[in-house]
């Protein structure tokens, strides 16, 4: 049995179908990743699953049971962290904290101790609204894991944050799924995803488009790889003469497209051109783009 | 228990800490009390304001020493009877003097016992006087002059009297109506309701949270109301005061969800605040919470009757003032429990999750 057990999930608002016949299943300990442009149904997927919404249709299991009605005992052994930052107005870290152990019949020592995980300590007298965006998302994620839950479900928890505290807090989410928990997290940074997921959805327009694992997900893109040559090494015609290659672009110094990217290098390297020079392999932002599209989207 | 007692005590902090909102539950409606009670409330005057009734001969004959003593103690005009005693009924002068052959008539008002007390006695200190005078030069006469005392029909309260109960509504419906708005909105706004309801302890919790912080607000700033009221401005509370207890509780209640009803139709917690304000301070003026309404026109008197804080701001006067028991209670926490009631309804119809 999976943590999660989603069937044929539809709403509708008006017109628009904002989630379409969405089917998957997270197994237990599983950190799962659903991608997708901005307005493209993540968050409310997210919230039909945890129960803050109900479907026109379709079915949702979490840890067996149903999330609606609203059900205590289920809500127990679940955590969950919303888009916005949910606090209460004017209180101080440590008190959000508490007010959340107290809310979950948990000790405030277990909250205090969260404070540290998260690493703020030092800003445990601090009010909320004085955090800065990373100290306010660990510390909204500690309030989603203060009451030890089994299945976590974070809503775009590094949006807007610099890349230091990105990172600070991959390491935080990493450590999370090592104590077995079950993760689902919202994500429009496919650099995270492929580094934290195990396996990601990529969603556009309500509906699922693909859904395996990072690696799986860019082989299936099948896209050549790009060598990057410094100016001077070797000029374009040279270049396209090159066995291999399949297409040379001119910029500032020459990028090779070619399928066969070891017998490119190894002609290179013989022939001392590789001062410079620089691989770059497709990774999942090159399937994210390809399946949804290049235009800009606001 | 525990999930209620947190959640109360996190809603308490927020509002404690919360200077503007403390500021305008309680230190605003105060800033009005003491300045109504300033301005009204000038019973150190230190002449008494006596209008004289067509001509007193008893007063005009007054000369020398007795002529400057009474100058000194009263501020004298001439007025028709009927125009004198309209004065008095309003609280305009603080006694009215008439004279019919050697009979003195003081009349003045039950209102402010005080100030008619010093007229009466000052005035009596005058008659004797003159008695005494003729009675010096034609050994025993009659005391030719008689000082009666008459009461005029009290028309009008001491103005503290007037304006403590409609303060203190439009204080507990400003606090209770931009409470439940700021709430609403401003934990939609920030996902904490939706957060809320991911806890797992059941919705009557968080919202009788809420209730409760409000009503101990409210019952904070009647505490403080009616503390400094009698404590710096002579308000005189009646037996049955305490009755104003349950009023508070029920007028809360009421402008709750008139504060709901305006968070539930607005999209930010400003449009909210701004509207609980567009709600709320009309119905103050048009229920007499800051100037009586018997000049009013009778059609904004039967609006008036239309609006809740009308029959909190009469209940609270008849209760904490008028002397008046339980049955001017019962109709007024009807008709607030039942605006509570309407007014919930409509927000939980209006309100929307997505902004």
């Amino acid at each position: 049995m999976g943590a999660i057990e989603v069937e044929g999930l539809t709403i509708r608002y008006g017109a628009t179908t904002a989630v379409d016949d969405v089917s998957f299943e997270v197994a237990e300990g599983e950190l799962f990743g659903l991608l997708g442009p901005n307005g493209a149904g993540k968050t409310t997927t997210l919230e039909l699953i945890e129960g803050l919404r109900r479907p026109d249709s379709g079915s949702v299991r979490l840890l067996g049971s149903s999330p609606w009605p609203r059900d205590p005992a289920l809500l127990r052994r679940v955590g969950v962290q919303l888009q916005a930052s949910a606090f209460f107005e004017k209180l101080t870290a440590r008190e959000q904290l508490r007010t959340f152990a107290r809310l979950y019949e948990v000790p405030v020592a277990t909250a205090d101790e969260w404070l540290e995980r998260v690493g703020l300590a030092e800003k445990a007298a601090t009010p909320v609204e004085k955090l800065s965006g990373g100290q306010a998302q660990r510390l909204s994620i500690a309030c989603a894991l203060v009451h030890d839950p089994e299945l976590v479900f974070l809503d775009e928890p590094t949006a807007a944050l610099d890349p230091q505290a990105r990172r600070n807090l991959w390491d935080l989410i990493a450590g999370l799924q090592t104590s077995g928990r079950t993760i689902v997290l919202t994500t429009h940074y496919m650099d995270e995803a492929e580094v934290l997921c195990d396996r990601v959805a990529i969603m556009d327009a309500g509906r699922i488009l693909q859904l395996d694992t990072p690696a799986a997900l860019v082989r299936g893109l099948d896209a050549p790889v790009r060598i990057s040559v410094a100016p001077g090494q070797l000029t374009a015609d040279e270049a396209a003469a090159l066995d291999g290659v399949d297409e040379v672009a001119e910029g500032t110094g020459l990028v090779l497209t070619t399928r066969r990217p070891a017998d490119v290098l190894t002609r290179l390297a013989a022939d001392h051109r590789l001062d410079g020079l620089q691989v770059r392999a497709a990774t999942l932002e090159d399937v994210f783009l390809a399946l949804t599209g290049r235009e800009y989207r606001a | 228990m525990s999930a209620f007692g947190a959640l109360a005590v996190a809603i308490l902090k927020g509002f404690w800490r919360d200077k503007a909102s403390v500021f305008f539950a309680l230190v605003f409606p105060l800033m009005f009390l003491v300045l109504f009670g300033a301005i009204f409330n000038d019973t150190d005057a230190s002449k008494s304001d006596l209008v004289l009734i067509d001509d007193v001969a008893f007063v005009e004959e007054l000369e020398g020493e007795a002529r400057d003593a009474f100058d000194d103690q009263f501020e004298t005009r001439e007025l028709s009877r009927e125009e004198a005693l309209e004065e008095v009924r309003k609280g305009d002068a603080d006694a009215a003097l008439e004279q019919s052959g050697d009979e003195l008539v003081v009349h003045f008002t039950g209102t402010d016992q005080t100030a008619a007390a010093r007229t009466t006695s000052v005035l009596g200190a005058f008659v004797d006087a003159a008695n005494t005078a003729v009675l010096t030069t034609q050994a025993g006469a009659d005391p030719p002059y008689a000082l009666v005392t008459e009461q005029v029909e009290d028309d009008s309260l001491q103005m503290i009297d007037y304006v403590t109960p409609g303060l203190l509504g439009w204080a507990i419906a400003m606090s209770a109506a931009f409470g439940a708005a700021a709430t609403l909105q401003g934990w939609r706004q920030s996902k904490l309701l939706r957060r809320l309801q991911l806890a797992p302890m059941p919705t009557r919790t968080i919202v009788g949270a809420r209730v409760v912080v409000t009503l101990a607000i409210a019952l904070v700033q009647t505490a403080v109301f009616l503390g400094l009221g009698t404590a710096f401005f002579g308000l005189t509370l009646a037996g049955n005061w305490w009755m104003a207890v349950p009023l508070v509780v029920c007028g809360t209640l009421c402008f709750m969800a008139m504060g709901l009803l305006a968070g539930a139709v607005t999209k930010s917690v400003e449009g909210a605040v701004n509207m609980a304000n567009f709600l709320v301070l009309p119905m103050a003026f048009l229920s007499g919470s800051f100037f009586p309404l018997d000049e009013a026109p009778g059609w904004l008197r039967s609006i008036s009757l239309a609006m809740p804080l009308r029959h909190l701001n009469d209940a609270m006067m008849d209760v904490m003032i008028r002397g008046e028991g339980a049955a001017a209670v019962l109709w007024p926490v009807v008709i607030m429990l039942g605006f509570a009631l309407v007014l919930t309804a409509v927000a939980a119809k209006l309100f929307r999750w997505e902004t």
